[in-house]
């Protein structure tokens, strides 16, 4: 056959490729939506579930997803860059680097129900921290650790060495030129992966059962005591998330609009996740304008 | 190998030196003994053909081959009456006097005034108008400043090949080096830029030793005062550049500047 001919028919497949990839994502999108958004009001996004009758809201489950976030990312960023770091400009190539790298590939394709079960055992039992943010946030970490050191990681080896160079070669050191030079340039990447790891924080269900714990206490949004147990910001609460909510209702809910409040569960869900893409890629572009003038 | 060396400088007259310098790049030994003057305050030029050992020469004299783990240097450099190839000298305190311009224009991805001021800030200068001063007579020095002197803070990058090289050498002697180390400084750019580069260079050889890599026959020609020939490692010839490309004694120094090989 002709090249051209090849080429063409190259072309086609690869195009319709991308337009199933696109109309199966925008369907189930579209899907979520339609079904949830009729549920959807200020009740709904305010108001703490109801047990028996209908109409209850997921007011706590938002607010818990969102905080259990910022306690996961708390934990995730700093090991996760630092991780990275490590491998990418300090390991040297010998047993204890490929050990940590065949530790962090096997934790990486841990089923999340498995973590899960280890957070339960040692966290919540061992270390006695209950059902609470604080366990979650921590199941959540090892869940997210390793994507998060191997994404930084690459994104520092794929800063070009000149600039790397360029740096050292005037007499600043290693670490300035990591902090100034390097990181900024793989500011982008690492923004990727901080999203990816955060999208997974709000998807995941398996892993929060056993160590977020499926229920919320009542919360009282006035008192602002870490230490008070009915406190929203107390992280040693226990505290379903929205996706843990959604199996939940979905499994075991008692109350009849079940499917609705699923659904309306789901759809703000997903506006949330979007939302926090948006958001978390707009303060990237900030900071990353910030340090290079670009 | 037969070797020309008709360079021996007073002590006064010597920038730095090397002494039976040799560097292995794995298993290749890359330079092969080594012992020459470099001329303070003058422009010396190294030539040869690809992979002769010249540019890994260079890199060593700032000691940037530290960077990769697989090579080794063993000899004497003596830079300020110091062995700077030692283990126990402050990397940091050399680079610093021994400035660096690469092939491939590298400036910091970072705004033109960032990109001059960065190192200043880290050796802990932190007075604005100093640093304002330092930029303006910085990028006076390569003949930037009229060109640029109203977007210093926008990004490096939107430069032209030419002025971000010409940015390169201004970043290098922000710092008041004494010998800046060129490494093919014009082979990415056009001829006018690197006529440009040529000038400069030609203007701040008053002020700092000069050791520039070519690849250009007229350009080793034009600008330098010495010129030492390298080949597979050793060094062939090396003496003032009229010599050499009039009437090297070497018959492959001859061969190479004819164009015959490389």
């Amino acid at each position: 056959m002709n090249v051209k001919v090849i080429d063409k028919i190259a072309t086609v497949i690869f195009y319709t490729i991308a337009i199933i990839i696109t109309l199966i994502l925008f369907g189930l999108l579209c899907f979520i939506l339609v079904k949830g958004l009729s549920g959807i009001s200020w009740d709904f996004l305010t108001k703490p579930p109801e047990n028996l009758r209908a109409g209850g809201g997921v007011g706590p489950q938002i607010f818990n997803s969102f905080f259990l976030l910022l306690l996961t990312m708390l934990f995730t960023i700093p090991l996760g860059i630092g991780g990275g770091i490590y491998l990418a400009e300090y390991s040297k190539p010998n047993t204890i680097t490929y050990a940590a790298r065949l530790v962090i590939e096997v934790l990486s394709s841990l089923p999340s129900i498995v973590v899960g079960l280890f957070g339960l055992l040692i966290f919540v039992q061992k270390l006695g921290m209950g059902f609470s943010l604080f366990s979650g946030a921590l199941v959540l970490m090892i869940f997210n650790l390793p994507l998060m050191i191997r994404i930084t990681e690459q994104s520092l080896r794929a800063v070009p060495v000149e600039q790397k160079e360029a740096s050292l070669a005037m007499g600043i050191s290693h670490w300035k030129t990591i902090t100034s030079i390097m990181l900024p340039i793989a500011l982008p990447g690492i923004i990727t992966g901080t999203i990816l790891t955060a999208g997974r924080a709000f998807g995941e269900a398996a892993a929060l059962m056993f160590t977020a714990g499926m229920s919320s206490p009542p919360l009282d949004f006035t008192n602002w005591n870490p230490l008070a147990p009915n406190s929203p910001i107390n992280p040693f609460r226990p505290a379903s998330t929205l996706a843990v909510h959604i199996w939940k209702i979905n499994s075991e809910g008692l109350i009849p609009d079940a499917a609705q409040i699923a659904a309306s569960a789901s759809a703000v869900l997903v506006i949330c996740v979007l939302f926090f893409n948006i958001l978390s890629r707009w303060i990237g572009k900030l900071i990353y304008k910030k340090f290079t003038a670009a | 190998m037969v070797t020309c060396n008709n360079i021996s400088l007073d002590q006064k007259d010597i920038a730095i030196e090397t002494r039976d310098l040799n560097i292995y790049y794995g298993s290749k030994h890359a330079i092969k003994n080594l012992s020459m003057q470099i001329k303070k305050l003058d422009i010396t030029a190294f030539i040869g053909p690809s992979g002769c050992g010249k540019s890994t020469y260079l890199r060593a004299l700032n000691r940037m081959n530290d960077l990769i783990p697989i090579t080794k240097t063993t000899g004497k450099i003596l830079f300020d009456g110091i062995n700077i190839n030692d283990k126990n000298v402050d990397l940091a305190t050399i680079r610093q006097k021994i400035g660096m311009v690469w092939q491939k224009p590298n400036p910091f991805n970072k705004s033109i005034y960032e990109n001059i001021v960065f190192a200043l800030k880290y050796y802990g200068i932190r007075q604005k108008q100093i640093l304002d001063e330092i930029v303006e007579d910085s990028l006076r020095k390569v003949a930037l400043w009229d060109e640029v002197k109203d977007r210093l803070h926008k990004s490096a990058l939107a430069l032209s090949g030419g002025q971000q090289q010409r940015l390169c050498i201004a970043r290098a002697i922000a710092t008041k080096p004494e010998i800046l180390l060129l490494d093919e400084p014009t082979s990415a750019l056009d001829p006018i830029s690197s006529g440009k580069i040529e000038e400069l260079l030609f203007e701040l050889k008053q002020d700092y030793t000069i050791i520039i890599v070519t690849h250009n026959m007229q350009q080793a020609g034009r600008i330098s005062s010495y010129t030492a020939f390298f080949l597979l490692g050793d060094l062939i010839e090396y003496d003032e550049t009229n010599v050499i490309f009039t009437n090297p004694v070497v018959d492959k120094t001859n061969d190479y500047i004819m164009g015959r090989f490389g």
